[in-house]
């Protein structure tokens, strides 16, 4: 057991350090540095350009993508060279944010169901984030129920015709290109009827309507489709297998482990130490302490687990269910986490933004929060996950399971 | 970087769950319990046998020198199985304190004992109520001789020998204190077996009188040779407690398997899905920090005292919540005496206050971390 690097780690660690240090956009370094959960957006710059030309600088240098294979953009590098990375970009990765389902999601559903010649068109602009994908996958009908969603596609000679409504696709108003999940057979059980593509989401009959979300923020969108028409080359895995393609998506996505999910921790140590409360200051008071610790050893517990999971892959295990625990932990740890440094500031706690103590951090993380325990899997999704696949427990009682989608109802009271 | 034990290790971890769950079934458990015996002597010498009492102790004094990331192993596996023998005060704590700040020759009188199943030892810390701390240390020592009274004293009743805290000072710093071996066996020390929480672990009062003792590490470093023991014997029962929590999540998971309630297995019912996933998250929250620990602890790194507090908080919320847990799942037989459920359950208790409690690790942890920060 060591966290020491090998001595072709150390390498890649220095080489890594010398060329971020060389290039990355340091003029955003503070700003970087600053940032919390629920903050978007550079203050005087275009977030979106400015992660674009770091994007494109990396990808032009053999940076981008680091874990995808060259001949797609990538680098072929190891999970822990992914990780040793992560550390030495610090602050910059939060420029990569706008690109992680594209990287984590799209791109890795395209290298195992896309033709070759499609990789080689589409995965470097992906990689070097000339290009940016969104995944069309929840709808109003289907959110943890993925496989209930309703968008049809239905043949028509060599095009397949798209009607139909997506919501909560993140990033939809500033992507090029997204992977959709839709319904091919309305006339058998669910999960057998669905059929994956890809497309242009520039393609005629595309709408995308950004959503306000609660913190004000719009990240998300309702994408709406009338008549689009995806050519059949831009299927992605047979007619009505769509579920076990959405299925490698999903599992990609947890192999987006990095050095560490956001929990809020660093943040509120770091204002506890600085706060005065009317005994003195808080990083003294008893109770204050007593939160912190608590929070301190999940914060660090999760740090762990990744490292494990990280030891693990390099050894060549896949990654397993069991990497629905940062998630689940960290999800309602930073909504815990702003509640209570929201109340240590007492009544001006209520102020947000520019108003409120350390520029309203904490406030704009409270009011983000929510979504983070619903995103990519609610909590009880994950709970579901682990008590199923990795403790073996039965799994929940599906009434819906074997009837035609068409048969099943549709509203909870008539 | 490779943040796991060793393919070497792990066997290590096989061969003692396969010896431990032959040696030491539930039933052996029980025959502590029901106080027909002080501990179990046949595991103790079984134990010695397979050369896990001496695992962190060097060869020359007897021991078989693995180190201490394979005490870490044992140590999982020892808590899974809930032994009733003294392998905390005496290889955590006692081992621990002669491998930091014993002589030569005391090392050669009392590890190799250790080792051989031979003697059993502990640390006579607390005088009562309250959580360490150089102030509650009010037993003296002066001319070689110590008096007063140390309650609880882990396995204080049968053990040989005892490293005691004592006040040799009276400045009101940390200097005041120094620490002494005592042979429990020469006369001057009456011992008391005390009821507690947890009848498999025992608890004792030992009053000294006049009773002869030896210092160990110099004169007034007491407080810091016993910070640094307690900060590895948190590390070391950090283990024991992330083995105790999994043992009670498999219970619970088994039951809940097994158990068959409006025409269903209950373990297919949500809310018990969620209880024993939650109890899954929380062991291996602690399972992750105990690594950092044994890392720290196995390298001796300037992050251990820091590490130490986190893998004992961490393990010791776990072991209460998957413990506790398990009773909830199995429902009123949980409850019973018959079923296993309340052992864990009084293990988890007791040990969550052994060397000290939660809220005096919270606070230092945030100590540890507010100095790191500082730095």
């Amino acid at each position: 057991m060591n966290f020491d690097d090998t001595p072709q780690e150390a390498a890649f660690r220095a080489e890594a350090r010398a060329w971020i240090q060389a290039n990355a956009p340091k003029q955003y370094e503070d700003e970087l540095r600053k940032a919390s959960l629920g903050r978007s957006g550079l203050k005087n710059a275009n977030m979106l350009e400015v992660a674009k030309a770091w994007q494109k600088k990396k990808a032009d240098a053999g940076w981008a993508c680091l874990h995808w294979p060259k001949e797609y953009g990538g680098r072929g590098s190891s999970p822990i060279e992914r990780v040793i990375w992560q550390q030495e970009e610090g602050p910059f990765g939060k420029l990569s944010g706008m690109f992680i389902i594209g990287h984590g999601m799209c791109g890795p559903t395209m290298m195992a169901f896309a033709g070759e010649e499609q990789k080689r068109q589409y995965l470097p602009p992906l990689a070097s984030g000339e290009k940016v994908w969104c995944q069309l996958f929840s709808e109003p009908a289907g959110g943890s129920d993925v496989a209930g969603l309703r968008t049809r596609a239905e043949k028509q000679g060599d095009d397949w015709i798209i009607n139909g409504q997506k919501i909560w696709t993140s990033g939809a108003h500033y992507s090029d290109y997204g992977i959709l999940l839709t319904r091919t057979d309305p006339t058998v059980a669910k999960h057998k009827g669905l059929t994956m593509f890809f497309l242009d989401m520039k393609s005629p009959g595309v709408e995308v309507r950004p959503i306000k979300q609660a913190s004000g923020h719009s990240d998300f969108n309702e994408v709406y489709f009338t008549d689009v028409k995806i050519p059949d080359s831009q299927r992605l895995g047979a007619v009505n297998d769509g579920w076990n393609v959405s299925l490698t998506t999903l599992m990609n996505e947890r192999m987006s482990i990095g050095a560490g999910v956001a929990t809020g921790f660093p943040e509120l140590f770091e204002f506890c130490n600085s706060l005065m409360l009317e005994d003195g200051p808080a990083i003294e008071d008893r109770s204050v302490r007593s939160r912190l610790a608590n929070y301190a050893v999940k914060a660090s517990g999760l740090r762990y687990t990744s490292m494990r999971a990280i030891s693990a892959l390099s050894k060549g295990d896949r990654p397993g269910p069991e990497n629905s625990i940062g998630k689940l932990v960290a999800g309602s740890m930073v909504q815990e986490v702003a509640m209570y440094a929201l109340d240590l500031q007492g009544a001006a706690g209520a102020l947000s933004g520019e108003d409120a103590e350390v520029a309203g951090k904490f406030q704009a993380m409270l009011l983000r929060a929510p979504g983070t325990r619903v995103e990519g899997g609610t909590d009880e999704i994950m709970r579901n996950i682990i008590a199923e696949r990795v403790l073996g427990l039965p799994g929940d009682i599906r009434v819906d399971k074997d009837v035609p989608f068409n048969k099943i109802p549709t509203k909870g009271r008539a | 970087m490779n943040f796991d034990f060793s393919d070497d290790q792990k066997q290590m971890r096989d061969a003692a769950r396969k010896f431990l769950t032959e040696k030491c079934p539930p039933k052996a458990v029980r025959e502590v319990l029901d106080g027909k015996a002080t501990y179990d002597k046949a595991l103790w010498q079984g134990l010695a046998d397979m050369g896990f009492l001496g695992v962190a102790i060097p060869e020359e004094f007897g021991g078989a020198g693995a180190g201490h990331l394979e005490l870490c192993v044992i140590a999982e596996e020892m808590g899974r199985a809930n032994a009733p023998v003294p392998f905390s005060s005496t290889v955590y704590l006692a081992a621990e304190a002669l491998l930091l700040a014993g002589s030569d020759a005391q090392k050669q009188k009392w590890l190799p004992k250790i080792a051989s199943g031979e003697a059993i030892g502990t640390l006579a810390l607390f005088e009562g109520k309250g959580n360490p701390s150089p102030k509650a240390i009010k037993l003296q020592a002066s001319g070689g001789t110590l008096s007063g009274v140390k309650k609880p004293v882990p396995d204080g009743a049968i053990a040989d020998f005892a490293v005691v805290a004592a006040r040799t000072g009276s400045t009101g710093r940390d200097s005041d204190i120094s620490l002494f071996l005592v042979d429990l066996k020469a006369g001057g020390v009456e011992a008391k077996s005390l009821t507690n929480v947890d009848p498999t672990r025992g608890q004792a009062e030992l009053t000294f009188k006049n009773a002869k003792a030896e210092p160990l590490g110099a004169a007034g470093e007491g407080w810091s040779i016993l910070t640094q023991v307690l900060d590895r014997a948190a590390v070391l029962l950090a283990f024991e407690q992330v083995g105790g929590s999994d043992r009670a999540l498999e219970m619970g998971r088994d039951y809940a398997l097994d158990r068959i309630a409006f025409g269903r297995p209950i373990g297919s019912f949500q809310a018990v899905k969620h209880i024993l996933a939650d109890m899954y998250v929380s062991a291996t929250l602690a399972r992750s920090n105990c690594y950092y620990g044994a890392w720290a602890l196995s390298t001796n790194a300037s992050e251990l005292p820091e590490a130490a507090a986190a893998a004992r908080i961490s393990a010791t919320q776990a072991f209460q919540h998957c413990s506790k847990n398990n009773i909830q799942v199995h429902g009123g037989m949980g409850f019973t005496w018959e079923f296993d459920c309340h052992m864990y359950y009084r293990r988890a208790n007791a040990t969550a206050l052994t060397l000290g409690s939660l809220s005096y690790w919270e606070d230092q942890l945030i100590d540890r971390m507010r100095k790191k920060n500082a730095a």
